[in-house]
């Protein structure tokens, strides 16, 4: 990269780049990641460009040329960059322009120029085309001439893509300050607003897109991510919801002109039949009913026609049902339980369909918050969340060398050892013999770490004694037929029950700790009335365990030092 | 991160519990998962931070805290400007103001045009706080306060724009004396001259000043960076150097007349000043070896073009003549083939003459075979005459090739009749032809 720009003259945003919708978002000098409308005033720009003698449409207005000038428009391309013409899958092009072989790479087959030749035009030239007019709309925003980025990528965007990217965008004058997946985006967009909390946590972002949906499991712990798992899905999307409607909508106008023939088998009805499905699908993400209304749908006859949500989510509660599938086998896969989530974000465009985040929501146990627009009045929008995301990335690193930037993304620094269990304290419980264990450090926590803890005391004060100990997650089943047991443990984290989403006689799902391996013990003498004790834990890379436990507010306190020497067995 | 609060109490120390500084390690972590955390967020890059420097929580805490603190304080660090002070500079008065070195005087002897107004200030303040009479007199030595005038001389100077800029620009200790042609050939000469040129740029109006380069600068660069200084637009103005105009009013002329003079001065020494960089530049630009490279690949360029040239002159001459001897070549063998095809036409057309000859014996000889035409009985002279005289005729109408046909046609034949309606046929070929008229050869006509 030669025309590298020094951090100090570069103007950094965020880029979420998708199948069928892009965004671009700036960090403002307040720090609120906010997301830049274009010259047409829309937050989300269609990926799609086409060509009119010679003029090129970005956006909704290459949209609406779907229909009239669909051979020459270019759509849902993010894809197939960087691919091989035999791994890519073009059925969503079926109604825009196709791509075609072109040496080792893909490119489109269309008019371009202003006369009427045919120019083979590669996927990385279109990208680069589509980046120049992102970056144009954010610099008349800003005002400022944008030359750096930050991308979201999927999670299983490979180095060849990556690398074709970083290429198309250096075309278009943007410098890639780094990639960023898509779903820590989105956990990212939530934990940088001023009134979120640090705090760790388990979290499941559900990315439902135009073709394809990816959920990721991500542990956060104390604003570290690390992904545990991810599944993709090119099946439930929301294409499909489109088809659903569109199926409904083409099979009353049979029903109702017997003369119009099918709208699907006609090109130009199939296209105005499509555009107008997905305005009514998100037509009815706000509303109750829609109204569907084409113009000349098929054989010259106008079509309108009126449809209610529950009827919506009767037709589609398959794709729903789907999403739910997939959301709970990413958290199969991350061997988690459903108790373990302590938050779902749905992310993407088809995330604001009610019907999705409420069937997740009964799907996962009261303590799982759902965050999505219908289920939380404080959620963001999920469509800018990767934006958002990349925009607060953008800012942090834009003050950055890019040799910084690669050498802090460099695996050295990212492959982490993660805690395989839960390090936490032996409390009282009502059976004086057990003790209860209480967390301090999450199991899936990256070190080295450093966790403070308080506790609280007998009443009486005097001498405690600490056991520092490691914990195993449990899921206690109970069947509800002798009453349910008092509960053992009174944490708000813990007392909690889950309804399964079957008919059948409901259990009783509870989250409870087994004590493992003691790891030490410390004795803290002649506490006051009433004292709480702070407890310290610092884990270091080489599990060396420092804990420091002393009374709040009182003075000296008791040290120790567990060396954590990989494999040995011996203790300091 | 808060720290988490757990409401559970502790468990009282069970009696007999005891252990060195009550702390006793019993186990040992479980082995941990390697993982890819996620490059994103400022506290994955504080964790960054952290790795790539191998610093703990609490020394990074604090060294990040130390530089945050850093960057306000800043502003209180005097280590560019220079404490040494000169003791002839000190004994200095202020009345010889002119004579002094302003930048040396508040310690600024490195930045001297470069230096800021802030940094000036700054100095001032520094060299303030130190040379104070009153200070001095606090410590019991003599009251002398010519130093402290002096600095105070130094800044009203220094920060005035205009009075700074006349003394810049008679400030000998900013200069670098060009360095002589053997200094050059040690191959510093880049070095050297950049320094010149550097300091010498100071008095350009235009900026940025263009940099004497290195080897390696395009002739564009160069040339540009030449034209530049045989086109400089200087600011460098000679009134510091002044004679002092007598203010009292009483003597008006004495006064133009010093006035004139100065004008005079400044008007000579910024001729020679002129005079003096232009030659400058010259002598660079005569030692300048990129001049010498960029004329010989012109050089090299043209001699490359001329030699192309008189190449292709060559190859087309060398065509050309190859063109004639071709054309030579081919002229002689057409002449001969002319010759040879001549010689054997000769020969061909005597054996046709000669056949010719044969051909029109046998007619002549069918004619008498089919008796002069006449029906029967000895032909009457007339018919034999007027038969010949029309054979005859026929032989001179027909060329050599028909007559062959003909006699083709009559050889063998005895018949009369026979021979007779071949020379009627041909008659009526001949008639049709319009070589000969109906009735012409009367005893021929059937």
């Amino acid at each position: 990269m030669s025309e590298e720009n020094s951090p100090a003259q570069r103007v950094a945003i965020g880029i979420s780049f998708g199948n069928s919708y892009s965004s671009i978002g700036f960090t403002s000098a307040e720090g609120k990641a906010e997301v830049i409308a274009n010259e047409e005033g829309d937050r989300q720009i269609p990926s799609i460009l086409s060509y009119v003698d010679g003029e090129e449409f970005q956006g909704t207005q290459a949209k609406a040329q779907l229909v009239r000038n669909a051979k020459n428009t270019v759509a849902y391309f993010r894809d197939f960059l960087g691919q091989e013409f035999k791994s890519i899958d073009p059925t969503p092009c079926h109604q825009s322009a196709h791509p075609v072989q072109h040496e080792s790479t893909i490119a489109f087959k269309i008019k371009d120029g202003a006369d009427e030749t045919e120019n083979t035009v590669t996927v990385s030239e279109i990208t680069t085309r589509h980046l120049r007019r992102l970056k144009n709309s954010a610099s008349d925003y800003l005002g400022k001439d944008v030359n750096a980025a930050v991308i979201t990528v999927p999670t299983n965007f490979g180095d060849t893509q990556k690398e074709a990217l970083t290429k198309a965008a250096k075309e278009a004058g943007i410098e890639v300050l780094q990639f960023i997946n898509e779903p820590v985006a989105a956990v990212l967009a939530y934990d940088a607003r001023p009134e979120a909390k640090l705090s760790d946590k388990i979290v499941v972002v559900a990315d439902l897109g135009g073709i394809r949906s990816d959920v990721a499991v991500i542990a956060s712990r104390g604003g570290i991510y690390t992904i545990l798992a991810t599944a993709h899905d090119y099946d439930v999307a929301g294409t499909q919801l489109d088809k659903v409607l569109m199926d409904h909508f083409a099979k009353e106008f049979m029903k109702k002109h017997k003369t119009g023939g099918d709208p699907r088998e006609n090109d130009r009805s199939l296209a105005k039949l499509k555009l107008e499905s997905e305005a009514v699908k998100k037509a009815l993400s706000i509303g109750a009913s829609a109204n569907f209304s084409v113009e000349s749908l098929a054989n010259g006859i106008d079509y309108t026609a009126t449809i209610n949500r529950s009827r919506y989510e009767l037709l589609a509660s398959k794709h729903f049902q789907a999403f739910t599938r997939l959301v709970t086998h990413a958290v199969e896969k991350a061997e988690l339980d459903p108790l373990d989530i302590s938050e779902i974000i749905l992310a993407g465009g088809s995330a604001h369909t009610p019907r999705i985040a409420s069937s997740l929501q009964s799907a996962f146990p009261e303590t799982t918050t759902v965050l999505a627009p219908s289920t939380s009045p404080t959620a963001l929008n999920p469509s800018e969340l990767a934006v958002r995301g990349a925009a607060i990335q953008a800012s942090l690193v834009q003050e950055f060398d890019v040799e910084d930037i690669v050498q802090s993304t460099h695996p050295m620094v990212t492959v982490t050892p993660h805690l395989s269990h839960a390090v936490g304290v032996l409390c009282i419980s009502d059976s004086e013999e057990s003790g209860v264990f209480q967390s301090i450090v999450d199991a899936e926590t990256p070190l080295p770490v450093r966790r403070t803890a308080i506790i609280s005391t007998p009443r009486e004060g005097g001498d405690v004694l600490i056991k520092l100990t490691e914990g195993a997650r449990h899921i206690k089943v109970t069947k509800p037929e002798p009453k349910p047991k008092a509960e053992k443990t009174k944490s708000d984290s813990d007392d909690e029950d889950s309804d399964e989403d079957s008919e059948e006689e409901e259990e009783i799902r509870e989250k409870t700790w087994k004590v493992g391996k003691v790891l030490a013990e410390a004795a803290l003498k002649e506490l006051k009335k009433g004292a709480k004790v702070e407890v310290q834990i610092n884990i270091d890379a080489n599990l060396n365990v420092n804990c420091i436990f002393r009374e709040v507010g009182g003075k000296g306190g008791v040290r120790g030092l567990l060396a954590g020497g990989k494999g040995q067995n011996g203790s300091a | 991160m808060a720290s988490v609060q757990i409401s559970l109490p502790l468990p009282v120390l069970p009696e007999g519990w005891s252990a060195e500084k009550d702390f006793k390690a019993i186990g040992q972590l479980s082995q941990a998962t390697d993982r890819n955390i996620e490059p994103v967020g400022p506290h994955f890059l504080a964790h960054a931070r952290r790795k790539r420097h191998k610093r703990t929580f609490s020394e990074d805490d604090r060294i990040q805290a130390q530089t945050n603190v850093k960057k306000v304080e800043d502003d209180d660090d005097l280590g560019e400007i220079s404490d040494d002070e000169d003791p002839l500079l000190l004994q200095r008065e202020a009345k010889d103001w002119k004579s002094q070195d302003h930048y040396a005087v508040l310690g600024l002897s490195k930045h001297r045009y470069n230096a800021s107004e802030d940094l000036i200030k700054k100095a001032h303040r520094k060299k303030v706080l130190k040379h104070h009479p009153d200070k001095k007199a606090a410590i019991g030595a003599a009251e002398d306060d010519q130093f402290f005038k002096c600095i105070q001389k130094a800044t009203e100077v220094l920060l005035d724009p205009v009075r700074r800029r006349q003394f810049d620009s008679v400030d000998e200790a900013a200069e670098v004396e060009p360095p002589s042609k053997k200094e050059t050939q040690k191959g510093n000469f880049y070095k050297m001259w950049g320094k010149v040129f550097e300091a010498e740029g100071r008095f350009s109006n235009n900026k940025p000043v263009p940099k004497l380069g290195n080897e390696k600068s395009t002739k564009e660069e160069v040339e540009n960076f030449y034209n530049f200084w045989y086109n400089f637009d200087s600011w460098r103005t000679f009134e510091y150097l002044d004679e002092d105009v007598p203010d009292d009013n009483e003597n008006r002329d004495q006064k133009r007349h010093v006035e004139r003079k100065n004008q005079n001065a400044r008007r000579k020494k910024k001729t020679e000043d002129t005079a003096r960089l232009r030659k400058l530049v010259d002598d660079c630009l005569a030692l300048d070896e990129r001049i010498k490279k960029f004329r010989q690949e012109e050089h090299a360029q043209k001699n490359k073009r001329r030699l192309e040239k008189e190449a292709e002159q060559k190859r087309l001459a060398e065509e050309a003549a190859k063109a004639k001897e071709e054309e030579a070549k081919r002229k002689a063998e057409q002449e001969a083939a002319e010759k040879a095809a001549k010689a054997d036409s000769k020969k061909a057309k005597e054996a046709a003459k000669n056949a010719a000859k044969k051909n029109k014996r046998v007619v002549r000889g069918a004619v008498k075979d089919a008796n002069y035409f006449h029906s029967a009985g000895d032909a009457p002279a007339a018919q034999i005459d007027s038969a010949l005289n029309d054979v005859d005729t026929i032989i001179a109408k027909i060329d050599n090739e028909e007559l062959a046909a003909l006699t083709a046609k009559l050889n063998g034949k005895k018949d009369a009749g026979e021979i007779k309606q071949i020379f009627q046929d041909e008659v009526k070929r001949l008639v049709d032809a319009g070589k000969t008229k109906e009735g012409e050869l009367k005893s021929l006509s059937a």
